[in-house]
C-alpha cells in the first residue's frame, strides 16, 4: 500500500537534439487517479512510454511496482498494466472477438474473458462484425475492452473519451471509478477535458516535456489564483456604478465580475443586498481555465517576460 | 512459445482471411501444371514434357514469383502495424520483439510453404502418375523444400525492410526494388561481369558469387542435376562448378537464418 504504483525520480527522456521530457518527479498511489494534461508534443505520450517500459529513460529512474519496467524482472509485471494508446486503428479485417481474443491469449487470459469484456463496454451486438465496419466510438470501446483486460492494476489510458458518446463516456468513467474502488491506479492522459474534473484525485500539467504543475484541483486552483466569475442579472448597470463592485468588471466582459476568491463572499452579499437582483451565477475556475493558466504562465516565462503585472494581466483575461 | 504460437496463429489466420494461401496454392498448381503439360510445346510436342525441362521451367518461374510472392505477403508486416498503433500496444504486452516477430515469421513463413507444398506438390503428383518415375518425387522434393526456403528468405528479407522503414509506401518500394535486385539485375550483372571482363572472374569465383544471391542458389540447387541443354545464361556456366548438394542447401538455409537474425537485431534498435 505504501509503495506507490508508479514512481518518477528526475526521469526524462532525450532524442537526439529534442528533449520529449525534461526531468519529471511523480508518484502515482495505489487506488489514485492521476489527470494528465498537456497539448501535442507535450510529452505526455513519452511519459506513458516510460511507464510502460517501451522506451528507457535517458536519465533518472522509473519504477512501475517496484521493478524498472523496461526490466526482464518487470515481465511479469506487464499483464497487469492495461494501456490504451491514444490512436489505435485495430486489425481492421478481424472481428472485434478475434482482436480482443488475440489480446486476451497474449496477456494469458481465455476467450471467456474477452467475451465479457466487450459485454462490458457494451458492443457484444457487434463482435461478430469486423472492425473495419466499426464507428468510431466502437473502435475505442473495443481498445478500452482491450485496456481493461485481466483487471489491470495500472492503467495508462491515451485521450480514452474521443469519439464517445455521453452515455458512453459515462460508461467509461463509471468503469474508471469501479477500477479505482478495486485499488487499481489509473493515468488519464487527455488534451484536456469537460468531465474528468470529479473523476480524477490530482492533475498533472506538462507543457514542452516540462512539469508546470501537479496536484488536486483544489491545490492547483489556489496556486492559479484564478478568480471568480459573478454574472448578476437583472442590475441594469447599478453594478458600473457602485465603487465597491466596478472595478471587478473588466472590458471585454462588462455584466461579469471577476472576484478573487477570498473576497467572493462579500461581493456576493453586496450583491444580493440589491432588491432589482433577478438572478446568480457563479462559477469557480474549472481545470480547462487552471490549464490555460499555467500555461501561459509558462509562455510568459519562455519569453523571459516574467514580472507582477503581466501575471495579473494574463490572470484576469481568464 | 506460447506468445510465439498465439503471433504464428493469429498471422496464418490472417493469410487465410485475405485468400493469401488459396491464391498463391493456385498460380503455383496453375503454372506448374500448365508447365508439366505443355512445357515441351516450345520444341514442337503437346503432352508431357521430360522431367528435367518441366523442373527447369518451373525453378525459372518460380525464381521470380516466389520471391515477389513473400515480399508482397510480408513487406507491411511491421511498418503496417506501427501505422496502425498496435505495434505500440503488442510491445506494452508480456511479449519480446524476438517472440513477435519469430511469431510472424512462423505464420507468414507457413502460408509460404503449405501454398509451394499444395501448389507444385499437385503437378508432381500428376507427373508422377503420367510418368510414373520414382524421380519424379524426388526431384520435385528437391524443389519444393529449395522453393520453401527461397520463400522463407524473402520474407526474412521483407522484415528487414518493414523494419527500417516508417512508411508502408516506402515499404513497398523497396521490396519491389529488392525483388528487381535479386531476381533480375544480379543475373544480369554477373552476365556482364563474364562477358565483359576477360578473365576477370573464374569458374568458381563465379558460384562463388552466385552464394550472394539466394536466389541463385536455388537455382543452382534445381538445376545442377539436369542436362545443361535446358539451362542457360550464366548459370551454365556455373552449374559445371562443384558444389554439392548438402552445400547449397545449407547456403540457402544461411539466407533464411541471417536475415532473420538481422531482423531481430534491428527490431531491438529500433525507436518507437
Amino acid at each position: 500500500m505504501n509503495t506507490p504504483v508508479v514512481s518518477l525520480s528526475n526521469a526524462g527522456k532525450s532524442y537526439q537534439q529534442l528533449d520529449a521530457l525534461k526531468s519529471v518527479t511523480m508518484h502515482l498511489n495505489q487506488g489514485e487517479v492521476m489527470g494528465l494534461f498537456g497539448h501535442n508534443g507535450a510529452g505526455k505520450t513519452t511519459m506513458m512510454k516510460l511507464i510502460l517500459g517501451v522506451i528507457s529513460p535517458s536519465r533518472g529512474e522509473v519504477e512501475v511496482m517496484g521493478m524498472a519496467p523496461d526490466s526482464k524482472e518487470a515481465w511479469h509485471a506487464r499483464s497487469k498494466v492495461g494501456y490504451l494508446p491514444e490512436n489505435v486503428s485495430f486489425y481492421e479485417q478481424l472481428t472485434g472477438l478475434e482482436v480482443l481474443t488475440y489480446f486476451a491469449k497474449l496477456k494469458g487470459f481465455s476467450k471467456k474473458q474477452a467475451i465479457n469484456l466487450l459485454e462490458q463496454v457494451g458492443i457484444t451486438h457487434a463482435m461478430k462484425r469486423q472492425v473495419k465496419t466499426y464507428s468510431k466510438g466502437m473502435r475505442q470501446r473495443l481498445g478500452l475492452a482491450q485496456a481493461f483486460l485481466g483487471e489491470p492494476k495500472l492503467l495508462l489510458l491515451d485521450e480514452p473519451t474521443v469519439g464517445l458518446d455521453p452515455i458512453a463516456t459515462r460508461d467509461f468513467y463509471k468503469t474508471v471509478d469501479q477500477l479505482k474502488s478495486n485499488g487499481s491506479s489509473v493515468i488519464l492522459c487527455s488534451h484536456v477535458l469537460p468531465g474528468v474534473e470529479q473523476h480524477i484525485d490530482r492533475a498533472m500539467i506538462l507543457s514542452t516535456g516540462q512539469l508546470l504543475a501537479m496536484g488536486t484541483l483544489k491545490e492547483l486552483r489556489q496556486q492559479a489564483a484564478l478568480p471568480v466569475a459573478i454574472k448578476p442579472s437583472g442590475l441594469n448597470g447599478s453594478v458600473a456604478n457602485d465603487s465597491r463592485l466596478n472595478h471587478f468588471l473588466t472590458e471585454h466582459c462588462p455584466q461579469t465580475l471577476m472576484v478573487p476568491e477570498h473576497e467572493k463572499l462579500s461581493v456576493l452579499k453586496q450583491l444580493l443586498s440589491h432588491d432589482t437582483l433577478e438572478d446568480l451565477q457563479v462559477e469557480t475556475a474549472n481545470l480547462e481555465q487552471v490549464y490555460q493558466h499555467f500555461l501561459s504562465l509558462h509562455e510568459l516565462s519562455a519569453h523571459g517576460k516574467q514580472h507582477e503585472l503581466g501575471l495579473h494581466v494574463k490572470g484576469e483575461q481568464n | 512459445m506460447r506468445q510465439i504460437l498465439t503471433v504464428a496463429n493469429k498471422e496464418f489466420q490472417d493469410g487465410l482471411r485475405n485468400r493469401w494461401l488459396i491464391s498463391i496454392t493456385l498460380i503455383f498448381a496453375l503454372l506448374s501444371i500448365g508447365l508439366t503439360y505443355f512445357g515441351a510445346a516450345a520444341s514442337g510436342a503437346v503432352g508431357v514434357a521430360s522431367l528435367s525441362t518441366t523442373v527447369a521451367s518451373l525453378a525459372s518461374l518460380a525464381v521470380f514469383l516466389i520471391p515477389l510472392i513473400a515480399l508482397l505477403l510480408s513487406y507491411d508486416s511491421f511498418v503496417g502495424e506501427q501505422e496502425s498503433g498496435t505495434l505500440l500496444l503488442l510491445l506494452t504486452y508480456p511479449l519480446s520483439k524476438s517472440q513477435l516477430l519469430l511469431g510472424k515469421f512462423i505464420g507468414q513463413g507457413s502460408i509460404i510453404a503449405l501454398a509451394t507444398l499444395l501448389g507444385f506438390g499437385s503437378s508432381a503428383v500428376l507427373l508422377y502418375f503420367q510418368l510414373g518415375d520414382p524421380a519424379v518425387l524426388t526431384s520435385f522434393s528437391v524443389f519444393i523444400v529449395s522453393a520453401v526456403l527461397l520463400g522463407l528468405s524473402f520474407t526474412a528479407i521483407s522484415y528487414i525492410i518493414s523494419l527500417s522503414v516508417s512508411e508502408k509506401s516506402k515499404a513497398a518500394g523497396f521490396a519491389l526494388i529488392t525483388w528487381f535486385l535479386f531476381a533480375l539485375a544480379f543475373d544480369l550483372a554477373l552476365l556482364a561481369l563474364l562477358v565483359g571482363v576477360e578473365q576477370g572472374i573464374t569458374q568458381s569465383g563465379l558460384t562463388q558469387l552466385m552464394m550472394l544471391n539466394p536466389a541463385d542458389i536455388f537455382r543452382l540447387v534445381n538445376l545442377s542435376g539436369l542436362d545443361s541443354s535446358d539451362v542457360n545464361g550464366a548459370l551454365a556456366v556455373a552449374i559445371n562448378a562443384s558444389l554439392s548438394q548438402a552445400q547449397l542447401f545449407t547456403a540457402l538455409f544461411a539466407w533464411v537464418a541471417l536475415p532473420l537474425t538481422l531482423a531481430i537485431f534491428i527490431f531491438k534498435r529500433k525507436k518507437l
